[in-house]
């Protein structure tokens, strides 16, 4: 059974418990974008054999969204990590490539339109726990 | 020994062939198809020799004489989606382009044996889907107006009947009570892999070549026109590709430089040890995300839900069938008795509005035929058939055009997750 280690509350949970959400790191186009970007967005899918980020949900947990990187055709795991990003962590990134050589990753992935690379995003670390009153 | 490609091949098949066979203790059965070495080109190449490939190739040949035609395959024929099924043929589809097709491949099924010289076994024993939610009813009853006005017989019965119908089945719940079914008397199930067999064989007699353990490893194409493939046994050229492989469409589409609104989870099914005849027609049950049918052999075939992530591992997720036995088990007591033989995955590609995809695709002369998701096997005949005349003409004709790929672009949907969300 798939087991992912949810970034927010370090349970490893087992799939049963997780709710998957499709393809991770998506470029969102809305309003004024062109027809062709927002049918990309809407519905074309890299939907990779081998490795692929992808968004989870703990649902039977704390009930965050959070991302992983995995392997489609092995299950293997290589990692789980917050979903405020737009790009997935360097150090994980870096362990695939050791994992998967010559892998690279897809260009949604690792071309953003800002720039920016995971590392910009760690300044912005994980949000604190909501707390309820 | 002789070389592959220069074995004997059979004849017709017949009474006469099997009385004659008989007096020389069956001696003289030659290959059903040939296993020739690729030409370096070809006018059409088809890749993926599953059921939905070779339909193509097949009907290229019988309706647009066209027989220059390689299908390759990377693994051996039949041996992916079309060897995993649960051998399901219905058409009682919501929506009138998903009647259209799958209501011609049932009727293309209906006289496919005799057609390609071919024992496949069909088998129209009837088809209930049971309604065991009051939204389940109300959905089902909707589809029976929608299959009479596309002329689709199918009608609905009401659990008195459906006791008759199959003995079997428990309809008091508690869970999930039967509410009534929808019944469609010309479905049933076929043999799976003869159907890949016969086509084969129908294509290897009109000069096709089928290249099996031959993987596709990258496609050619210049200035926006696709120009060869090249593969584990070399390159070849072609003017025409079609691509039919189900599972992998995405990583096929990447090799030719576009995406697809594709995703591959992995759907299961599982069969019981043989017991006697109990169960003369096919039950689904999409609440409880279980099918159910007796093969001729007497073993239970069950049909399980999919991954809800991408998945190639054509295994799934061992929770799905302790849901799809748990549940199928309240309507069917007598399942609990059983012990189960197998268990098995197929990679399946869903679409988003789990329809299929027959389509011209951003490079020329690339067609794609693919999204027939959980339910591919009962579209064969009708899928070859469309795919066939897109890939002849350039131009979908009538039963493919509502199934291009501009639908998503244009928001112009054909929604089956209703009917087909999961049991197919």
């Amino acid at each position: 059974m798939l087991t992912l280690t949810c970034p927010y509350c370090g349970v490893a949970a087992e799939e049963t418990e997780l709710a998957p959400g499709g393809e991770a790191h998506l470029t969102r186009h809305g309003p004024g974008s062109s027809d062709t970007d927002f049918e990309g967005y809407l519905f074309a899918r890299q939907n990779p054999r081998g490795v692929l980020f992808e968004r989870w949900r703990h649902a039977y947990g704390c009930g965050k969204w959070f991302l992983a990187a995995r392997d489609s055709v092995t299950l293997q795991v290589f990692g789980a990590y917050p979903a405020q990003t737009t790009a997935p962590p360097d150090d994980l990134v870096a362990a695939i490539r050791a994992a998967r050589p010559g892998w690279q990753p897809p260009a949604a992935v690792s071309a953003h339109p800002d720039g920016r690379t995971g590392d910009d995003y760690a300044l912005n670390p994980t949000p604190a726990r909501d707390t309820l009153a | 020994m002789s070389a592959p490609h220069t074995q004997r091949r059979s004849g017709r098949y017949s009474v006469f062939a099997i009385a004659r066979e008989a007096m020389r203790l069956h001696s003289g059965w030659g290959r059903a198809w040939a296993s020739p070495e690729p030409r370096s080109r070809y006018q059409v190449v088809i890749v993926g020799a599953g059921g939905h490939g070779l339909a193509t190739a097949y009907y290229l040949g019988k309706n647009f004489g066209i027989t220059d035609v390689a299908v390759i395959e990377k693994g051996w024929l039949g041996g992916g989606n079309t060897g995993r099924n649960t051998t399901i043929i219905r058409s009682n589809y919501l929506q009138d382009p998903s009647a259209a097709i799958y209501d011609k491949a049932l009727k293309l099924y209906e006289t496919l044996s005799q057609d390609l010289n071919y024992n496949v076994m069909f088998s129209p024993r009837g088809l209930i889907m049971l309604a065991q939610t009051e939204h389940e009813k109300r959905g089902y009853l909707r589809t029976v107006n929608a299959n009479l006005l596309q002329g689709v017989a199918t009608r609905w019965v009401e659990p008195a009947e459906l006791g008759r119908l199959v003995p079997i089945m428990n309809l008091a719940g508690p869970r999930y009570p039967v509410l009534g079914g929808l019944y469609q008397e010309r479905g049933g199930t076929a043999r799976h892999d003869a159907v890949a067999w016969g086509y084969a064989r129908a294509c290897s007699d009109m000069g096709m070549h089928i290249i099996q353990n031959c993987e596709v490893t990258g496609v050619e194409t210049a200035g926006g026109r696709v120009r060869a493939v090249n593969t584990a046994k070399g390159r070849i050229e072609c003017d025409k590709l079609a691509m039919v492989v189900a599972g992998h469409s995405s990583v096929l589409a990447g090799m030719a430089g576009f995406r697809l609104p594709i995703e591959s989870i992995a759907l299961q099914a599982l069969v019981s040890e043989p017991i006697k005849p109990c169960l003369d027609v096919v039950v689904m049950a999409n609440t409880v995300h279980g099918y159910l049918s007796q093969s001729d052999k007497g073993e239970m075939v069950i049909g399980g839900g999919t991954d809800g992530f991408v998945n190639y591992t054509q295994r799934g997720s061992w929770h799905h069938v302790e849901e799809t036995v748990r549940a199928l088990i309240e309507t069917f007591p007598m399942l609990s008795r059983l012990k189960m033989l197998r268990q098995w995955g197929g990679i399946v590609d869903m679409t988003g509005d789990r329809s299929p995809i027959l389509s011209r695709t951003p490079v020329e002369g690339i067609f794609v035929n693919c999204g027939w998701g959980t339910g591919g096997f009962k579209a064969i005949p009708g899928s070859g058939w469309a795919m066939a005349e897109l890939v002849a003409k350039g131009t979908p004709g009538p039963l493919a055009a509502p199934f291009g790929l501009e639908r998503f672009a244009e928001g112009r949907f054909i929604d089956e997750s209703v009917a087909a969300g999961v049991a197919h």
